[in-house]
């Protein structure tokens, strides 16, 4: 129908155009992060991600000279190099923090008491004494240095293995597994029951509990923090996984029986009329032929309810307790915004393994993701 | 208990038990209470059948009440009463006029009506904007995905990934803030703290939430857009209507229905945006919003009365969408 419109190359070209700026829009903050969480904390911190790919000129920590001290022609020697991996390229370098940059590579330069230094632009330095310098502290070399891109994996191992704001983020991650994963089966069963009744049983009331269902859809869970907290304490349930559960599952009851049921109304009524005559009970109509139909729907409102349990975070502060058995990715990921506010290695790495499932889920499932999102707000 | 043990026994529990209280509910309804036999088999039926619909509702009513209907009463009740060494005394309006007297509470006013405006406006503008365009090339369904994947992202992982967009460095050093190093390449005098220029650093917030909204908006709009009825874009298409014209005075009024919901939608969740401003500034700066002034009174000041009166204020705020939401779903069960 845009066809005509859309024959002109110039404006198809403005489009495409358009559509991958916006796209980059969207794309690169995540990709920025993404590329940052296997970087090194040096790399990360001197230059900006997007020149990730690109070698990169920086000032490296200083390097303590170390090696196997050899006797040779009457001196002393040390020989190693300054970098674990070949391809590094000196280009200044120096021996104190006041002067960091006060030789040119493959200079000898007297550090006084009979001892030379020679740094080369591959990384490797001589060290010569006319004493043995065993026993003694080196001397440290301060470079400045071209490095190739590094990539690693050693952020994920460290932050999912080490504690650092009081637990691993692997401990955390399990802990919003244990949060989701309930909290997203329970609340579908009892909805699915809820939302048959509503949509092919009779009875009077009916159409104000729909309007209720669709009121509460709106309620901020806000108001629900205080009193609920006083109420599970008054019940003994306090702080724990069995309140958080009960609480997402109350949360997020309206908009299950609000999706089920608008996809249940539009079932075939031939099929449940014809299965009421043959003698089916309610209960086997239900269970044999509504829930089975309604998979799509199901589905959909699954994937809302996980998504929304998994990057909750103001739930999981109020209801959970704040131990290291309890504390969720996002609350983790919070107090690392912190304690560790400059650490990006780490940040940005957290927030990958916090982000990753969702994505994986979304990328899967985005079919019923977009049909629920199509029922629950188009009319 | 191990939780991952204690997280299995409560899914078979829970599951388990509803399937058990339906069941069970049901049986004892027909087998015992009114069988379907007998002399008074018809009746029995009838009586079964009102009965039936709230033994579907029960575990759902229960729940709505308890989490959903009695806190909105319960946060009324206590934005109402002082506390009186632990007990609760009627104080009137006395909390209420307590948030009006703080300065805080004014600018989270100021700052949740900036946020209405802006961000469900440009969230839906962004989302026409994609909707309209992917749909007349070839890969947009890709570029659908990709423009729709930050709503999988939580509210926390955005503001880490935004506020990595968002550093400063200190002058001299290579920026590792895509913002300030576009800042200066683009001739910028010197690095910004983004996040610490009042005003500016709000509108910098609710670019995360346009960034992860507008993806919802562009689904949803994109769905209406296909629906529109092809005779009226290409009888505007005969009469000489150019490519603008066609969107924006035949497009455009015939998703107006669509663009509301949309619209709405948002505003709903702009009014409980709350992880965004404490992950980012915690409302240092002036960026405070509605929801995180009421978890610093509660959950910091632990000053019930004023929390409950903030967020009432919530509340008082999403009521005329409620109320719009209850009467165009009442319409339609007619």
């Amino acid at each position: 129908m845009d066809g005509i419109a859309g024959r002109k190359p110039a404006l198809t070209w403005a489009v495409h155009l358009s559509v991958a700026l916006l796209v980059a829009l969207w794309v690169l903050p995540t990709l920025g992060l993404f590329v940052s969480s296997f970087r090194t904390g040096d790399q990360i911190a001197t230059s900006g991600w997007w020149r990730a790919l690109g070698a990169q000129e920086q000032q490296l920590n200083p390097i303590r000279v170390k090696g196997q001290e050899v006797a040779r022609d009457g001196a002393f020697v040390i020989e190693g190099t300054l970098f674990d991996a070949p391809g590094a390229t000196v280009s200044r370098w120096g021996t104190s923090s006041r002067e960091p940059a006060a030789h040119a590579p493959g200079d000898t330069v007297d550090l006084g008491e009979g001892q030379t230094l020679r740094v080369d632009a591959d990384g490797a330095y001589v060290l010569t004494a006319t004493a043995s310098t065993a026993g003694t502290r080196l001397p440290r070399v301060f470079a400045t240095a071209t490095t190739p891109p590094q990539f690693t994996l050693d952020n994920y191992a460290n932050v999912l293995f080490s504690p650092l704001a009081g637990q691993s983020v692997g401990q955390a991650f399990l802990n919003t597994l244990t949060v989701a994963i309930p909290a997203t089966v329970i609340p579908i069963l009892i909805a699915a029951f809820a939302a048959y009744a509503l949509a092919w049983m009779e009875f009077p009331g009916r159409a104000l509990l729909v309007a209720a269902v669709v009121g509460l859809l709106v309620v901020p869970l806000q108001l629900a923090l205080i009193p609920l907290l006083d109420l599970h304490n008054r019940l003994g349930i306090g702080k724990g996984y069995l309140g958080i559960w009960l609480a997402h599952t109350g949360f997020g009851l309206p908009l299950a029986i609000y999706l089920l049921r608008n996809y249940m109304v539009g079932l075939p009524r031939d099929i449940i009329e014809c299965a009421r005559v043959d003698g089916a009970t309610e209960f086997q109509i239900f269970t044999r032929i509504i829930l089975p139909l309604s998979f799509p729907a199901l589905a959909s409102f699954a994937i809302f309810q996980f998504l929304w349990t998994w990057n909750d975070l103001l739930v999981a502060l109020v209801f959970l307790g704040t131990g290291n058995d309890q504390q969720v990715l996002t609350g983790n990921l919070v107090n690392l915004m912190g304690s560790r506010g400059g650490d990006w290695e780490i940040l940005a790495t957290s927030a990958f393994v916090s982000i990753f499932v969702p994505l994986v889920v979304f990328f899967s499932m985005q079919r019923f993701l977009v049909r629920g999102l199509l029922a629950g707000s188009v009319k | 208990m191990n939780p991952a043990l204690q997280a299995l026994i409560t899914i078979t529990v829970g599951v388990g038990g509803c399937v058990g209280y339906f069941w069970l509910s049901n049986l004892v309804l027909d087998r015992v209470l009114f069988p379907a036999r007998g002399p008074q088999a018809g009746r029995n039926i009838t009586r079964a059948n009102m009965i039936r619909p709230w033994l579907f509702l029960f575990p759902a009513l229960v729940a709505l009440a308890v989490y959903l209907a009695y806190p909105v009463v319960a946060t009324a009740w206590l934005s109402l009463h002082r506390d009186a060494g632990g007990a609760r005394e009627f104080a009137g309006l006395d909390n209420y006029a307590r948030m009006m007297a703080e300065p805080k509470f004014w600018e989270s006013m100021r700052n949740n009506l900036l946020w209405l405006v802006v961000v469900p406006a440009l969230s839906t503008a962004f989302g026409l904007l994609a909707a309209q365009l992917t749909d007349r090339i070839g890969w947009g369904n890709l570029a659908k995905s990709l423009i729709f994947m930050p709503m999988a992202i939580s509210f926390v992982g955005a503001s880490v990934i935004w506020k990595l967009i968002y550093d400063a460095r200190p002058a001299g050093q290579d920026q590792i803030g895509i913002l300030n190093a576009l800042y200066l390449w683009a001739g910028g005098d010197a690095p910004q703290q983004w996040l610490q220029i009042p005003f500016w650093n709000s509108l910098f917030l609710m670019a995360v939430l346009v960034w992860i909204q507008a993806g919802f908006a562009m689904v949803i709009l994109s769905a209406a857009l296909r629906a529109i009825p092809e005779e009226t874009v290409e009888a505007a298409i005969l009469d000489g209507a150019n490519p603008l014209q066609i969107f924006f005075r035949i497009k455009v009024p015939q998703i107006r229905g669509t663009i509301v919901v949309v619209w709405t939608t948002i505003t709903i969740t702009v009014l409980k945006v709350f992880d965004i401003v404490l992950a980012m500034t915690n409302g240092q700066w002036e960026t405070q919003v509605l929801a995180n002034y009421m978890y610093d009174k509660f959950f910091r000041a632990f000053d019930v009365g004023v929390g409950s009166a903030a967020a009432m204020v919530i509340m008082a705020l999403v009521t005329p969408i409620l109320v719009w939401n209850v009467r165009n779903a009442r319409r339609e069960m007619q």
